[in-house]
């Protein structure tokens, strides 16, 4: 930079004063989901009432259910979401921003708002919704948390469906073996480990494009515990497949208030597990050396190596320790819900839990809460189609890919990951 | 871009010297006009005859095929109760361990063979070379789909949409087929047309995105392919849409006979009429690669696109035509699927993981289509194989999954490969030969 022009950095910095970026997209997908409101809701309105119950047998204290009319319910809300989006509307052509609680205020009445549409005439039981949603989020989570930590650190991971096939194959097969759900837990954890480590192995020294490895590693695996599967399992399944499901671990006074209790604390341990994981990744990636280093390591590996971070060596080890924690969410399927192992039981939640990723922006929190949200989505699927939803079914599984494809697309806030991730680092 | 450079149609930034072919003399190169001084240019070691076959791409295939082949070997024998047998008194009599590790072995890939290529146990000629054309049908829609993946590579993206774009592509050519009533030879015609738009227009909606939105392809194709599955599902189940009249099952109705694919060598054999189309899509995307200006502006957006877009070239719109072409010719993948291979009606396992296979296959063929025209006769084999191999032996199908898997992860690190079979020591010797002058440079 030399003194003697000075021009150039003056007139950036007058654009800048009066540049204004006005972004529509907000507004634009507020407006498309207020309309849907408006017309399907409200235009395709349904009598009766819509009934949620909270209920469950062991609460200190019963909360009464929630009754509402579904045609009022409908129009109040639906107004709310025309009023969110005016006030977006107004917000963006004043040049400010839609702040993300806006957003998440948005997505919360529009699902109401939904509820009270397609409940009309019967009810639910929302304790169990939520309860179910947990349920159906738990591998999420895993899988995601380990896709944090590993594009975090720039590699990206695309085998989180096959390190959750691989740890639900193992820790079946080992559970069973020596009747021991926790050594199932561990057996989970390395075999997730060992598919990280192959996927380290190759994208790191041998500079594979990493995409290229991780969809490679998903057949790999999907071919290998399916042979096993037919062959070994199938051989002998009192032997290789039936393993003990964890127990039920609740814990006292705080697993009896009424809804958060169930809901949160009568789980069994690798539930807990997950409570915990999701606080150690968040805590450690931000407040500790480690997360420093990784995160440097993930966002400008030249930096990183210059202040000496061996950034290979911190890439190889971050992506096998995330390959444990999804590979513990892999042991969810068999010993935490199911029991034994089936053939590709997986079901492409590895690819939700990559996009509960993108959607929570590379941030442990933020992508529980996606892959929460996503889990919700898949267990209302199931609870409206008993009560017999106007919706057909495959429009709700649908969502996670549809809220991926916007994030990505940029219509629901900026969607940008680590800067080096992707990219293999090679020393000059 | 150098022929041995393992995944170069993927690489968009070529200048990262990650190939394999003296990366140290290109890094010295690249990096030696950054750092102000003038550009040095190392001596290059002269290549020995050994060192020039161990890093020819062909030797690594072979390898790789053969490293693919003993993992499943392995596999077998592991699992194969005789040798677990024979194992427990290994150190009494090691001759019946191993003669049972052959048995299971050659047992199993001689009956691949014998399902892939040339059944011997039958009389005559015509119905012994009969799995040949098993593979050749099993090729079919591969090679399609493969075209598809391997032109996207080329043009930097990773397409791993193959399996979206032909759940679309099946669900629009099998709505034609099944629903209209045309005469012979317009109705086949018409159907082909909508697959291909069908695939074009799922592939172009990720190319669209991309160029406007800057978007992953990455992340487009693989939300779009549960989305395609769950749309096609969709369809399938609801009466009037895409579903069978008086049928409750998710099924389409089956494809109507003056829509389906003829037979090209007879009723003998399964071969159909797709087999024509796919060698006529791999001569057009050869020509289009090599010969035209579109493919041209492809090749070079895949090679650098900021010095694409500096050179003139309108890199968004290219995303958007490579995306529509890539999916277009999944589409007749999954077109040649419904009219010719499985006639009986769309289900939404129509594509029987033919959309993934395809990325193997286009990365074992190098994004070059003919080499996708062999690698996918292969994997054709490898199917067809497979089914005789369950059959015969007992050996379950995945067991292909597994060889093929193995097969392009090796292929992908040439390093890895030519390390196993102890091939790289001259190469080694070289490149640290090169790296002396590297170091001084700096």
């Amino acid at each position: 930079m030399s003194v003697t022009t000075p021009s150039p950095e003056l007139s950036v910095s007058a654009s800048l004063e009066s540049a204004t970026v006005k972004n529509w997209k907000a507004p634009i997908v507020f407006a498309v989901f207020s309309v849907i409101a408006v017309v399907v809701f409200v235009g395709f309105r349904r009598e009766g009432v819509s009934e949620f119950r909270f209920a469950t047998g062991s609460d200190f204290f019963a909360i009464p259910p929630l009754v509402v009319g579904s045609t009022p319910a409908t129009i109040v809300l639906s107004v709310l979401l025309l009023a969110l989006t005016g006030y977006s509307v107004w917000r963006t052509s004043t040049a400010r921003t839609t702040p993300i609680w806006l957003v998440s205020l948005f997505g919360v009445l529009f699902v109401a708002d939904f509820l009270a549409w397609v409940v009309a005439g019967n009810f639910i039981n929302a304790t169990g919704l939520l309860l179910g949603s947990i349920a159906l989020s738990a591998p999420l989570i895993f899988g995601a948390l380990g896709g944090v930590i590993s594009e975090r650190v720039g590699v990206v991971n695309v085998a989180i469906e096959g390190q959750l096939l691989a740890g639900a194959f193992t820790s079946a097969m080992v559970a069973s073996m020596t009747g021991n759900a926790l050594v199932g837990l561990l057996a989970a954890m390395v075999a997730g480990v060992l598919v990280g480590m192959v996927l380290a192995v190759f994208s790191i020294r041998y500079l594979v494009e990493q995409v290229i490895v991780g969809v490679v590693l998903n057949v790999l695996v999907a071919g290998l515990t399916g042979f096993l599967y037919s062959t070994v399992m199938g051989s002998n399944e009192a032997l290789f497949n039936s393993p003990p499901k964890l127990p039920q671990l609740p814990i006292p006074v705080l697993s009896e208030i009424p809804v958060i209790g169930p809901i949160l604390f009568r789980q069994t341990l690798i539930i807990y597990l997950m409570y915990v994981a999701i606080f150690l990744v968040w805590w450690g990636l931000y407040k500790t050396k480690w997360g420093l280093r990784l995160r440097a390591v993930g966002e400008h590996p030249q930096a990183a190596d210059t202040v000496g971070i061996r950034v290979n060596m911190t890439r190889f080890w971050n992506v096998s320790l995330a390959g444990a924690i999804a590979g513990l969410g892999g042991a969810y399927f068999t010993l935490g819900s199911v029991g034994g192992f089936t053939k590709e039981m997986t079901a492409g939640a590895g690819f939700i839990a990559l996009a509960a990723v993108i959607f929570g922006r590379w941030d442990p929190i933020k992508a529980t809460l996606a892959a929460l949200l996503f889990g919700f989505a898949s267990n209302l699927q199931n609870v409206l189609g008993a009560i017999g939803s106007p919706v057909p079914s495959e429009f709700m599984l649908m969502l996670p890919y549809v809220i991926t494809i916007l994030a990505v697309a940029g219509f629901v806030g900026q969607s940008r990951g680590p800067a080096a991730s992707g990219k293999a680092y090679v020393k000059q | 871009m150098s022929g041995s450079t393992p995944t170069d149609p993927g690489r968009g930034d070529a200048a990262d010297g990650t190939g394999t072919a003296a990366p140290a003399a290109e890094a010295a190169a690249a990096a030696a006009p950054a750092s102000g001084g003038r550009p040095v240019v190392p001596p290059r070691a002269e290549p020995t005859l050994l060192s020039r076959i161990s890093q020819s791409s062909v030797t690594v295939t072979v390898l790789a095929l053969v490293l693919g082949l003993v993992a499943g070997g392995i596999l077998i024998a592991v699992t194969n109760s005789q040798v677990q047998a024979t194992a427990g008194y290994f150190f009494a009599r090691p001759t019946d361990f191993f003669a049972a590790v052959w048995q299971a072995v050659a047992g199993g890939y001689g009956a691949l063979f014998q399902g892939s290529v040339y059944n011997i146990n039958r009389p005559d000629f015509l119905s012994g070379i009969r799995p040949l054309m098993d593979t050749l049908t099993f090729a079919t829609p591969l090679i399609a789909a493969a075209l598809g993946v391997g032109l996207a590579f080329r043009v930097g993206l990773f397409n791993i949409g193959g399996r979206g774009q032909m759940l679309i592509a099946a669900a629009a050519a099998g709505w034609v087929g099944s629903t209209m009533n045309l005469p012979w030879g317009l109705h086949m015609i018409l159907a082909v047309v909508a697959g291909l738009i069908g695939g074009a227009v799922w592939g172009g909606l990720v190319g669209f995105l991309k160029a406007r939105t800057g978007a992953h392809e990455v992340i487009l194709t693989i939300m779009l392919n549960y989305i395609a599955f769950y749309l096609l599902a969709f369809l399938l189940r609801t009466p009037g849409l895409l579903q069978a009249p008086d049928s409750s099952n998710p099924k389409s109705g089956p494809m109507a006979d003056t829509a389906v694919f003829p037979k090209i060598l007879g009723d003998r054999y399964n071969l159909h009429f797709g087999f024509i189309l796919v060698i006529l899509a791999t001569i057009f995307v050869w020509w289009l690669l090599n010969r035209s200006a579109l493919g041209f502006r492809f090749r070079a957006v895949g090679e650098n696109p900021e010095a694409s877009r500096v050179a003139g070239i309108n890199v968004n719109n290219v995303y958007i035509y490579a995306m529509l072409l890539a999916g277009a010719l999944a589409g007749l993948g999954g077109a040649s699927q419904v009219l010719g291979s499985v006639t009986s009606g769309v289900t939404s396992g129509i594509d029987a993981g033919i959309g993934f296979d395809a990325i193997t296959v286009a990365l074992l063929g190098r994004s070059r289509p003919w080499g996708i025209f062999a690698a996918g006769v292969l994997f054709g084999a490898l199917k067809a194989g497979s089914f005789s191999m369950q059959a015969a032996q007992g050996i379950p199908i995945d067991i292909v999954t597994v060889v093929q898997a193995v097969v392009v992860l090796m292929i992908a690190a040439p390093p890895l490969v030519r390390s196993i079979f102890f091939l790289n020591r001259p190469a080694r010797r070289a490149a640290a030969a090169s790296r002396l002058p590297e170091v001084s440079a700096k």
